[in-house]
């Protein structure tokens, strides 16, 4: 199984982005997803930078992929969609169906992101006769609907899960991290650089329950299916997913590629890797219950 | 582009006395779903068997109103079949089209029945020209409802580049989120808006009445607390009240519904071709109130836009039906972002 990297979910200064990246390069992943999908008002880093920070992963050995904005709203996404398209080098992960669109006219193979809903091998079907050659199931589903998937899978399709991670849970055309200091979103004076991880968002028990991420609302707890991996493994998934976090990403790696090396056994590797989490994690999804339910296997 | 006198009011029918009561006053399309997952407002005792399907489709057909049935849920590959099955019979039944999400149930419906109708559900989540052109070169789709998500200026933007029929929320329930995109239920409940289609679902609710206030919960989970006197409002998870950092408001959206009615002359300037009317969950007493006021407001629009305004009477009436009997222009208006 490959380690993958997926898209920066927050927001953090230009020079925390490219001293992150940097680390990356040393970091034992095989594929590094870039670029902004939350939300197209962050502009630490411009499409160039991107490309830049492409270009020297690649050159570092890691197979890299442009990642698409998630939620098209004017014609300037457009444009910064057309870009991302029309890069000329890296495969584009495409997190909404107008990015399928410009990519399958281009006659260009593409990654099918989480966000596309893909719940059945109908749709996923369709996506790989348009170009796709990788789908990333939304965190949302489990193995019940992974292995209704599988089983007609596509030939040649690449299985991606997302596996450890706050998971990003909902968008919304409402910046929340705004909201809280009673700001408009176009004057919403990039708050979210404060929050390197989120903002926490707690029940009026005290209890953490979600984590506010500008437009996306998240799981205050950390996904993490570093126990499951057996499981992974056996369901023919090809590829996990490690959404970058401010601290300790690298550390978290290190857990997958052990555990997938045999060297540490998966239940230990998901405790450690616990250990360094404040708000928890869960696996829930995996399992078919509520998302932040932790099942523990016996 | 379209001229304005085309616009249409789309109204819920959560049951056969929602529709007649729909049809009755005024509107000229009414939507519906079958009793099961297969659409997104799967609940208990809500929608249609093939009986009353059957005579809703009779009912509204018989005065010149048009039946659409929400398909719109995503299957997943081992109970797939009972979506295929839900397209065959809405096509056998005669409805005027089917509201759909899926891209796999797209295409089925497009080669099964080529000349069934498509219209692309808001649970697509398609918020740009691009991904609605995709729908229609790929699929055919004629008409796409939009998320909730875009200014008014964003919403002409797509109307302009598109040959495809724009549809719009105007009134009721306001998803904060963009539809199709939102697991929060799913996280918190086991229970999915895109594979179950409910969202913060009954079975999972529980009101209690404590020395604090009355608390509701999902699943167990604190959504909100009321005090004595203040409406206890039922806890759909991102319409509570929660703590960030050591403040405690609505810190995703307040209990409001969306009420769009005086962007009425602008959406149809601009080609908007439908409204709709959120709530099939709601009553038959509500979608008679919601509907006689929208289509008293689209008549007296196409007749003279320039000097059109809401009365006061209609303000009031859909206040009344409301949750939290407020409203908001929600994203079209942006500041509310």
């Amino acid at each position: 199984m490959k380690l993958a990297l997926g898209p920066n979910l927050f927001y953090w200064t230009k020079q925390a982005t490219l001293d992150f990246y940097a680390e990356v390069a040393k970091m034992s992943v095989d594929i590094v997803y870039l670029g902004e999908t939350v939300c197209s008002r962050r502009h630490e880093l411009r499409a160039e930078d991107w490309l830049e920070v492409a270009n020297q992963l690649a050159d570092a050995g890691k197979e890299v992929v442009l990642a698409s904005q998630s939620l098209i709203e004017s014609e300037s996404d457009l444009k910064a969609l057309r870009r991302v398209v029309d890069n000329g080098r890296f495969l584009v992960e495409a997190n909404e169906m107008g990015a399928v669109r410009l990519l399958a006219e281009h006659k260009l193979p593409f990654v099918a992101s989480m966000s596309l809903n893909v719940f059945n091998s109908h749709t996923l079907q369709l996506l790989a006769d348009m170009g796709a050659t990788r789908w990333v199931m939304p965190p949302e589903s489990g193995r019940d609907t992974l292995a209704g998937i599988m089983k007609e899978l596509p030939a040649g399709m690449e299985t991606e899960v997302f596996a450890h991670g706050r998971l990003p849970l909902a968008w919304s055309a409402r910046c929340f991290t705004a909201r809280r200091f009673n700001l408009q979103k176009d004057t919403c004076e990039f708050k979210c650089i404060d929050f390197p991880d989120g903002l926490l968002l707690k029940t009026r028990e005290h209890e953490d329950f979600l984590v506010i991420n500008g437009i996306q609302t998240m799981s205050a707890k950390t996904y993490n299916l570093l126990g499951e991996l057996p499981d992974l493994a056996a369901a023919g998934v090809n590829i996990v997913r490690i959404s970058p976090q401010a601290q300790g990403t690298g550390a978290v790696v290190d857990l997958f590629r052990k555990a997938l090396a045999g060297a540490l056994p998966a239940a230990e590797a998901a405790k450690t890797a616990a250990a360094a989490l404040p708000e928890g994690i869960c696996n829930g999804f995996w399992h078919g219950q509520p998302g932040l339910e932790l099942v523990e296997k016996a | 582009m379209s001229a304005p006198n085309t616009i249409e009011l789309v109204c819920p029918a959560g049951g056969l006395p929602a529709l007649k009561a729909a049809v009755d006053n005024g509107a000229d399309c009414v939507y519906t779903g079958f009793k099961d997952d297969t659409n997104a407002r799967n609940f208990n005792g809500l929608n249609f068997d093939d009986n009353s399907l059957r005579e809703g489709i009779r009912y509204a057909h018989d005065r010149g109103v048009k039946t659409l049935i929400a398909l719109n849920t995503y299957p997943q590959t081992e109970n797939w079949s009972r979506w295929t099955a839900a397209v065959d019979k809405a096509a056998t039944f005669g409805v005027d089209a089917i509201i759909l999400a899926d891209i796999g149930l797209m295409d089925y419906a497009h080669r099964s029945h080529p000349n069934l109708r498509l219209h692309l559900s808001v649970q697509g989540s398609a918020t740009s020209y691009e991904a609605i052109n995709f729908y229609r070169e790929r699929f055919g789709i004629q008409r796409a409802v939009l998320p909730r998500v875009l200014s008014l200026a964003q919403v002409e933007q797509v109307v302009k580049n598109t040959p495809v029929e724009i549809e719009v929320f105007g009134f009721g329930g306001l998803c904060v989120m963009v539809e199709g995109r939102c697991a929060l239920s799913a996280y918190a409940t086991g229970t999915s808006p895109n594979c179950n289609g409910a969202c913060s679902p009954g079975k999972s609710v529980r009101w209690e009445q404590t020395p604090q206030g009355m608390e509701t919960r999902l699943n167990g989970i604190l959504i909100d607390r009321f005090a004595d006197g203040e409406r206890a409002g039922y806890p759909t998870l991102c319409k509570g009240r929660f703590e960030v950092d050591d403040e405690t408001y609505y810190a995703i959206e307040e209990p409001t519904s969306l009420n769009t009615l005086e962007l009425l002359p602008e959406l149809m300037a601009m080609g908007i071709r439908a409204i709709k009317i959120e709530g099939r969950q709601r009553s038959p007493a509500y979608v008679s109130q919601v509907t006689k006021v929208w289509r008293e407001a689209i008549d007296l629009c196409k007749k003279d836009a320039a000097h059109f305004a809401p009365k006061a009477a209609w303000m009031a009436e859909l206040n009344k039906v409301s949750e939290g009997q407020s409203h908001t222009l929600g994203a079209y208006n942006r500041p509310w972002k």
